[in-house]
């Protein structure tokens, strides 16, 4: 009796671009807007009043503006402690985790406090940082590439880290091991591809990147880009899927008589 | 003889077509409906306009978001974009390969670019409308990568030192480095190579396209599927500082031809911008620029006029990975890496003497295994076995004087301004030009980026804006 052949077939996963107005994830854009339906009561009133459209707008732009605010550079700490203090103080504001060489990890308590005893520390260089969670984003990477001999960086789940961060990573290059880029909803295969500048990388996690299109295929060609670093992520396997079993052939195999 | 039965059908049939009308008529009465009690006529533009911008693609839309964007006080300019070809089919915005790169040796053209990168990384901050999803321009970061050979090196030298000057991110690589980097390069005839690390790349360039175009429409400005056929204009004698006389023309009307009919609407309009592309020569003959006595500034044409190109995209699944750049080999011929499947985007730019008609929007292949794969083949071994997947032809709207874009009003007539002629460029300077532009209009200088040395006047002075590239 023929064992069903079971066969693999290429499967695209399928995801749909997130539509909740200019907070969502995206893809290409409709041209003549979404037909939705379902609107909210603000969008319907800011269709018809000036000043509900003007307040819509004004809050978005409040949202846009705490973005960059959280990621302003720490000037001041800059000039007086040195680089590797103002790159710890922005990480723990933004309510990541810090390590200096030699030393424990540095957190911030559940309030957002911290103390400030690593501002002695100006010659330390900081080896770790954890900015997962964090509203780091393109302007706020200043303070991080500042961090010459930072060998550990993880931006788990940030959710303004894009292809453009990544692109800036390169100065960091020939310190950095490990990067974690897990969870981050706005990382695509186009930024991974910038990585190869990382030539010291050993350790890197792209698992859980829902903006990258294969994760298969794009942990294959990532793997073959860096040959020396151990990639973490999407199983290669996971983009198959079972087709259904095929109908066992009379043909095939010999029959009981 | 009819039958009464099918009178009657007939009668039937036309009865639900009436309904529909008088429903629609009834509907267009109403508040929030547009009454025209004679007929329909949404399709025509406005018979009066401030601004008409001759050209809806990348680099017309661009000037109208800027306009917009930059006067005051807010909806104090109205703004119509002319575009004759609605499906964007032979637009050269949308046929481009889509690359950006700040490696020019002009120091305008790094500034453009380095502006227009900085746009495109917060498009989403200036082309925001609301309720409508973010826009993903699928920008790629690879970078570009210039090789040059020995006689080119120290030109790139030159280059790359102007570039980091003026804040773009560029390396030099020796061909030791590269082999290192790339092992799937042969260095062979390499002296050097330039390679930008940040702000170069490739992106959608019909993605930028409908952005700009959702975003333009909904800050009001007004669209027309039309060609503009004729210019009326009005001239004044007048007489320079220095004594001598000229005769300064003003456009006063554009008159837009609809497609696919005879008919015409005369739109008054106080500045017209000529962003027309590729087809810019023509709309500049119309208004009367380049009639006039050879050498003199009247005789001075527009130099823009239609190139073909062509680009191919084939499959090499022994080709690089996901880290090649944009690669340019100094014998012009340029690759880059499209999609995850070992596919390849490239081509190449002809001499003077092979350039093809530009009359149609066919591929030659035999172009591809003559002038294309050869080299590709030497600089890449593992292009030795490709399969070419598909093809399609492009127009650069180029500029014979320099190869580099005009901006700016033209001297004898005064209301039309130029943003065209950038031969290759346009897409990745568009949104710098259009602000240029935009100053120009509502400033009469430009404000940020100073663009002087592209001006109308330059063609007739003589003042070339050269590229000295290794291409």
């Amino acid at each position: 009796m023929a064992a069903p052949k079971a066969s693999l077939h290429l499967v695209a996963p399928v995801w749909n671009g997130g539509t909740r107005g200019i907070s969502g994830l995206s893809r290409v854009v409709a041209p003549e807007g979404n037909q939705k339906k379902g609107r909210s009561l603000l969008q319907f009133l800011a269709d018809r009043f000036y000043d509900v459209e003007a307040l819509r707008d004004h809050l978005l732009r409040k949202r846009v503006s705490k973005v960059h605010q959280k990621n302003r550079p720490f000037n001041h700490i800059n000039q007086r402690y040195g680089p590797y203090v103002a790159g710890a103080y922005f990480i723990l504001k933004q309510g990541g985790a810090v390590r200096f060489q030699g030393r424990e990890w540095i957190r911030p308590n559940q309030r957002g406090h911290f103390s400030l005893d690593f501002l002695k520390l100006q010659a330390v260089p900081v080896e770790a940082v954890d900015a997962s969670g964090c509203a780091i984003n393109y302007q706020g990477l200043d303070s991080l590439l500042a961090l010459k001999e930072l060998q550990s960086l993880w931006l788990q789940r940030c959710p303004h880290v894009d292809d453009w961060c990544l692109s800036r990573l390169h100065p960091l290059a020939s310190s950095l091991q490990e990067l974690s880029l897990a969870g981050c909803p706005r990382v695509s295969e186009r930024g991974l591809a910038c990585l190869h500048h990382l030539w010291n990388l050993r350790r890197l996690d792209i698992s859980d990147l829902p903006a990258v299109s294969s994760p298969g295929l794009t942990r294959i060609l990532v793997e073959e880009m860096l040959p020396s670093c151990e990639v973490l992520g999407a199983d290669w396997a996971q983009d198959l899927k079972l087709g259904p079993e095929e109908q066992p052939r009379d043909t095939a195999g010999p029959t009981p008589a | 003889a009819h039958d009464v039965k099918t009178v009657g059908r007939l009668g039937g049939g036309d009865r639900d077509g009436k309904m529909s009308e008088i429903k629609k008529k009834i509907r267009s009465i109403l508040p929030g409906g547009d009454w025209n009690p004679l007929y329909d006529t949404s399709y025509l533009p406005p018979e009066s306009s401030d601004v008409v911008i001759v050209g809806g693609g990348v680099l017309g839309l661009s000037v109208a978001y800027w306009l917009k964007k930059l006067e005051k006080p807010r909806g104090a300019i109205r703004v119509l974009v002319v575009e004759r070809d609605h499906t964007y089919s032979r637009a050269s915005t949308v046929l481009s390969v889509g690359g950006i790169r700040q490696q020019f040796s002009v120091p305008e053209n790094v500034q453009l670019s380095l502006f227009s990168i900085d746009f495109l990384r917060n498009i989403n901050e200036y082309l925001a409308v609301a309720d409508d999803p973010p826009l993903d321009i699928q920008f790629n970061p690879s970078g570009y990568l210039l090789l040059a050979s020995e006689k080119g090196a120290a030109i790139m030298e030159n280059n790359v030192k102007v570039q980091r000057q003026e804040g773009a991110k560029v390396c030099l690589m020796s061909p030791e480095q590269l082999r290192n980097k790339f092992p799937w390069i042969n260095t062979e005839g390499v002296a050097l190579a330039s390679y930008g690390m940040e702000h170069e790349g490739w992106f959608d360039p019909w993605c930028l396209l409908q952005g700009l175009r959702r975003k333009v429409q909904s800050m009001g400005v007004l669209f027309c599927r039309g060609e503009v056929t004729r210019f009326v204009s009005s001239s004044n004698l007048m007489k320079t500082a220095s004594g001598e006389e000229v005769n300064l023309k003003r456009i006063h009307e554009v008159h837009v031809k609809i497609d696919q009919s005879l008919e015409y609407q005369p739109v008054e309009c106080a500045i017209v911008i000529n962003a027309a592309g590729a087809w810019s020569g023509q709309v500049a003959e119309l208004a009367g620029i380049g009639k006039g006595p050879p050498g003199t500034l009247q005789g001075t044409k527009l130099p823009v006029e239609l190139r073909k190109r062509y680009v191919y995209l084939w499959h090499c699944p022994q080709g690089p990975g996901l880290e090649t750049p944009f690669v340019i080999d100094p014998s012009g011929t340029y690759f880059r890496r499209e999609g995850l499947g070992h596919n390849y985007l490239g081509g190449c730019s002809p001499t003077e003497e092979e350039e093809p008609d530009p009359g149609n929007l066919e591929v030659d292949h035999d172009f591809f295994q003559d002038r294309v794969w050869p080299p590709l083949a030497q600089r890449v071994p593992a292009f030795e076995t490709l399969k070419v997947r598909s093809a399609w032809a492009g127009y650069y709207d180029y500029n014979t004087f320099d190869q580099n874009g005009v901006v700016g009003p033209h001297p004898l007539v005064i209301n039309m301004y130029f943003a065209t002629g950038f031969s290759g460029h346009g897409l990745q300077q568009a949104p710098a030009v259009g602000r240029a532009v935009a100053e120009m209009v509502l400033e009469g200088h430009f404000q940020t980026i100073n663009l002087s040395s592209f001006l109308f006047s330059r063609f007739y002075s003589g003042e070339k804006v050269q590229e000295h590239n290794i291409i």
